[in-house]
């Protein structure tokens, strides 16, 4: 219906040929990628962050080389390695304990890719933030007798999120582009389908173009978002006037 | 580890025998993209920040369209889709230009981190200290004068911490280049592994590599900024 309205219009050169679809369900699986692996990297982030703030060397040390490593090696490069190896570790384990070959599904196997280097980057968003809350504000939680997470979750949790805001956008914004690069370790993301629709019609750069125009889309959707966040979590702040 | 690095370091450094891979190719096309994207940058940054909407307004589109998209997708469509237009393959020149993996590489990081720099460049410019640029107009100085002497030097001065940043985040981002059939490390990385299937020792070597080169070029950039940045330090 939509390519004859297209025909109607004098359009038809806009024409999907049929591949909508398929680009649909790409760009829902990037979607769905890029949401889990948010997922993923904010709960490491959280711990890798408390660790690193902790007074414990045994915590804060591997904490430490976590963050140095996957910052310094580049995102495709970890993939491709984890990627690839994840299968040969679990391959290993499950053939030493004697249990049967257990194949990973590749989009556990992307998210935990994903999740695990993103992960190291929200560690240091998360540390900057917790930093940037007062320490009085702690103590006197503790002073009240709350507990450690009710510590975490009612004073230190919503006023670390404002600091950790523009980080946080940031870091989504990198994921999501990220994400882009799943369909070289064979996940059929918004890329594959539009690579694969533009080889078979013959019309590469027009599907290309639309796959980049649906990241646009995207990030402009996620920016209002976070904008929204932002006033969220400015609640008590004084430049919330502004 | 060590058979494989015996075995390869050649290609992983400088070359498989026929022509530049690896390291020396990493970093000629970090170093080519960076210096186009520099050049053009400045000139985009000042437009960027200009009063006049219709100076500024297709710099600012320029910058959201290349930063709202991922860097492997330009480099598809400029790799694969733009030579797939019969308009481009008719004409002579445009067509040897696209044929070349290389030029459509370079192409396409360069535009990439062209519009993070303009971005980096007018925020410093837009951040500059009031009192610097009326000194300046005191002095007499105004137009290209005022740009060139005054507010262009302090503005990159100040804008190296993020300025570094983005070279490192380009270092990274030139890992797609093998997508395109450029021999860098990840490519040696990735031949290595289909010739021994050593997963981990092939792509760990390319890990460290890039590894090695991050912490170098962030220990040049502190010295750079303890040089340009020691006014910005607290007095003695």
């Amino acid at each position: 219906m939509f390519d004859t309205l297209l025909g109607v219009l004098g359009l038809s050169a806009f024409s999907l040929k049929g591949f909508g679809p398929l680009l649909l369900e790409g760009a829902w699986m990037t979607v769905k990628l890029s949401l889990s692996s948010l997922a993923l990297s904010v709960l490491l982030g959280l711990i890798g962050a408390s660790a690193k703030l902790s007074s414990l060397k045994l915590l804060r040390l591997p904490a430490q080389l976590y963050t140095t490593l996957i910052r310094g090696v580049p995102d495709l490069v970890l993939m491709l390695l984890i990627f690839y190896s994840l299968q040969t570790w679990l391959t290993l384990i499950t053939a030493s304990l004697g249990w049967e070959y257990i194949e990973i599904n590749p989009f556990v196997a992307g998210v935990i890719t994903l999740g695990f280097i993103y992960g190291a980057y929200f560690t240091e968003t998360f540390r900057g933030a917790m930093l940037a809350v007062p320490r009085g504000q702690v103590e006197a939680a503790t002073a009240y007798g709350l507990s450690r997470a009710q510590r975490f979750r009612f004073v230190m949790f919503p006023q670390m999120m404002r600091f950790a805001l523009p980080g946080l956008g940031n870091n989504w914004m990198v994921i999501l582009k990220a994400t882009a690069l799943v369909s070289i370790i064979g996940l059929a993301d918004l890329v594959k389908a539009a690579q694969d629709a533009g080889k078979s019609t013959y019309q590469l750069f027009f599907f290309l173009v639309l796959a980049a125009l649906t990241y646009l889309v995207i990030t402009s959707l996620s920016n209002l978002v976070l904008r929204c966040l932002e006033r969220h979590y400015a609640v008590g702040s004084r430049e919330a006037v502004r | 580890m060590i058979e494989l690095l015996q075995e390869y370091w050649r290609p992983f450094f400088y070359s498989d025998g026929q022509q530049i891979t690896g390291l020396a190719m990493t970093f000629w096309l970090l170093s080519a993209s960076l210096l186009i994207g520099f050049i053009v940058s400045i000139p985009l940054s000042i437009a960027r920040v200009s009063p006049r909407f219709y100076v500024r307004w297709p710099v600012q589109f320029y910058t959201y369209l290349f930063r709202g998209t991922p860097l492997y997708i330009q480099l598809l469509i400029c790799y694969t889709g733009i030579y797939s237009l019969a308009a481009i393959r008719a004409q002579p020149v445009l067509d040897a230009f696209f044929r070349d993996a290389m030029n459509c590489t370079i192409l396409a990081f360069a535009l990439n981190t062209c519009a993070y720099t303009t971005e980096i460049f007018a925020g410093a410019i837009r951040n500059i200290a009031h009192g610097e640029v009326e000194a300046a107009k005191a002095y007499g100085l105004s137009g290209w004068k005022l740009y060139a002497f005054v507010i262009m030097p302090s503005a990159l001065r100040r804008s190296l911490p993020y300025y570094s940043n983005e070279v490192i985040l380009m270092l990274h981002s030139t890992t797609v280049a093998f997508t395109a059939t450029v021999p860098d490390i990840l490519k040696v990385a990735r031949d290595a592994n289909s010739a021994t299937f050593l997963t981990f020792q092939s792509f760990g070597i390319a890990a460290l590599i890039y590894l090695a080169v991050t912490f170098a070029l962030v220990g040049l950039f502190r010295i750079a900024e303890r040089h340009w940045l020691a006014f910005l330090g607290p007095t003695h």
